[in-house]
């Protein structure tokens, strides 16, 4: 029987000729990430249980991005956690305030994963790495400190479901709309415990920022991993950048989904998913031009913060206001996004909007700090989940749309379709 | 090992923002967690909580983000166990690792009331709800994950 992506990755790191749907493995990994947040229970629990030493010092992350720089003095005390675990073990890929970016954005961005790897992450987004043909998926800290330990995790290898991509995007459509369609079309729980695997001639047409964006979100759906195969996009992002060997992965001809899903490209349009939940999408055509106004607009995250999603929500705000009453937040993912972003000039562009650049952070998607929302105020948010409660108040609502509908949602301070801008 | 308790029953979808707010994550002791357990969907979870007591949701559990805190918060919090129709994956795993014990049963999850007294054998997998006399059998978990139960979580599986 036939291998997908995904199970081959996992079978060649377990040491097998082949694994099936199912089965549960043992298998050694290339990257073990933990953050600011997650990494403290995991330093807890690799102390508690009387470890010394880690399995590689090269082969572990640790990016404290979440409450950085330090939101307050309990957060400053788990950076500090971090840090002196990090210094005792010699951890190389520590980073912290003036290195650091959002680790979605920036172990890519640093080549510390890449195609074929195998990755576990203590943050439910680390499935983001997909979009390289890694098999990247998010865990617990109990998992990450057995991985610091050990170098190895327990798998039970994931069924799939295949999503064909044809066609090819209509301007204004970006990777945010077509996972957000695919969520919507399937629910929050519609790949749970699977991988979802995205294939297809329309995939051509996807950046690599697309991508991550659309493998990031694959937990949002419940899934294990989303992956796609490495094209020449991927071998341009990874050349020259990837610091382990790439090795490239394909779905057999006659690999088994569980489902199998042809989708459109041309045919999706501008999506929102609309409190609380993921699944609740809309398209722009949808809603009405008044129906939802907004107190606050985010644009960034480990979903939306790249140097694409910038460029888009700047061709849109380029000579305009953000509306009276709206607060917009602009968060760079990474400082190389960050600089990047800087000298294209779409600072200028946004602060002469009226918005407002943060240093790198996951801040507000999370309800964190750097925009947090009071009862009853809404955001227009390019992050990943609108959850009760996310952003703020447990009376506050979050829709979540790409960086052209977050920016064009600013500047009419209601959300709304960038086309009519 | 049996356990028996009060059921705190809640719906579809139950996430770990819901479980414990990410205003919340700045620390990871137990017992701060615990305080401010499911406090974004029932502000008074924490006070009517008795220990021993248990938790039954319907499908996706635990969905959203991988943070440990939440199996965490509702193990310290005193939930002896956890009945789902589904688990979200991340937190089936975390659940697992750090001792919390988590059933997947459909009917369980659906019929069974909030205020009910429901008792669970882990041995055999079925649990009993005092209050209507019925029993449903809880999916057995595979004998891998049955050990890293024996030993005592996964960290002590693998050392």
């Amino acid at each position: 029987m036939g291998m997908t992506m995904s199970q081959k990755i996992l079978a060649a790191h377990a040491g097998l000729d082949s694994v099936k749907a199912g089965q549960l493995i043992e298998a050694k990994l290339d990257m073990v990430l933990g953050n600011d947040i997650t990494s403290p229970v995991a330093i807890n629990v690799f102390e508690e249980n009387g470890a010394t030493s880690v399995f590689d010092n090269s082969k572990i992350a640790m990016v404290m991005d979440h409450f950085t720089p330090n939101k307050d003095i309990k957060a400053a005390t788990q950076v500090k956690q971090v840090r002196n675990f990090a210094n005792k073990y010699d951890i190389k890929n520590y980073m912290d305030v003036g290195e650091m970016g959002i680790e979605h954005a920036l172990l890519p961005e640093k080549g510390l994963v890449g195609p074929g790897c195998l990755c576990i992450g203590a943050d439910s987004h680390t499935c983001t790495y997909g979009a390289l043909g890694a098999f990247s998926t998010g865990v617990g800290s109990t998992d990450m400190a057995a991985g610091m330990i050990s170098g190895k995790a327990w798998f039970k290898v994931p069924s799939a479901i295949k999503f064909e991509l044809v066609g090819k995007p209509q301007k204004y459509v970006s990777g945010k709309d077509v996972i957000l369609h695919i969520i919507g079309m399937i629910g929050v729980d519609g790949a749970l415990y699977k991988s979802m695997e995205f294939c297809g001639e329309g995939i051509k047409y996807l950046n690599i920022d697309d991508r991550l964006c659309i493998a990031n979100m694959a937990i949002e759906a419940g899934a294990k991993n989303g992956i796609f195969p490495v094209d020449d996009v991927t071998r341009d992002y990874c050349n020259g950048r990837y610091q382990g060997t790439p090795v490239e992965y394909t779905a057999d001809e006659d690999a088994v989904y569980d489902e199998v899903y042809t989708i459109d490209l041309g045919k999706l349009r501008p999506t929102v998913s609309f409190p609380h939940l993921p699944e609740n999408t809309k398209t722009v055509d949808e809603i009405g031009e008044t129906e939802v106004k907004i107190d606050q607009c985010v644009i960034g995250s480990c979903t939306n913060g790249r140097i694409t999603d910038l460029r888009a929500a700047a061709e849109i705000m380029k000579g305009k206001k953000v509306a009276n009453g709206v607060r917009c937040i602009v968060i760079p993912a990474t400082q190389k996004i960050w600089l990047d972003a800087m000298h294209e000039g779409l600072f200028d562009i946004f602060i002469n909007a009226g918005a407002v650049v943060s240093t790198p952070t996951c801040g507000p998607c999370l309800g964190g700090y750097m925009g947090i929302l009071a009862a009853g105020e809404r955001a227009v948010s390019t992050t990943n989940r609108n959850f009760v409660g996310r952003m703020g108040h447990v009376d506050s609502e979050v829709y979540l749309a790409s960086p052209a509908v977050a920016a064009a949602s600013a500047v009419t301070g209601y959300i709304t379709d960038p086309a009519k801008v | 090992m049996n356990v028996k308790g009060k059921v705190h029953k809640f719906g579809d979808n139950i996430d770990t923002d819901v479980i414990i707010p990410a205003r919340y994550l700045n620390t990871s002791s137990h017992k701060e967690l615990a305080a401010h357990c499911m406090e974004d969907i029932d502000k008074d979870f924490v006070n009517k909580v008795q220990p021993g007591d248990i938790m039954v949701a319907e499908k996706n559990f635990g969905c959203g983000s991988s943070r440990e805190h939440a199996p965490i918060a509702i193990k310290a919090s005193g939930i002896s166990c956890v009945i789902a129709s589904t688990f979200a994956r991340i937190f089936y795993r975390n659940a697992i690792n750090i001792g919390l014990p988590i059933l997947e049963c459909d009917q369980a999850a659906k019929e069974i009331k909030e205020g009910d007294t429901v008792s669970v054998d882990f041995s055999t997998g079925v649990i009993t709800d005092e209050t209507t006399g019925k029993t449903y059998q809880a999916e057995p978990f595979p004998e891998f994950i049955q050990n890293i139960i024996k030993k005592g979580g996964l960290i002590k599986s693998i050392m």
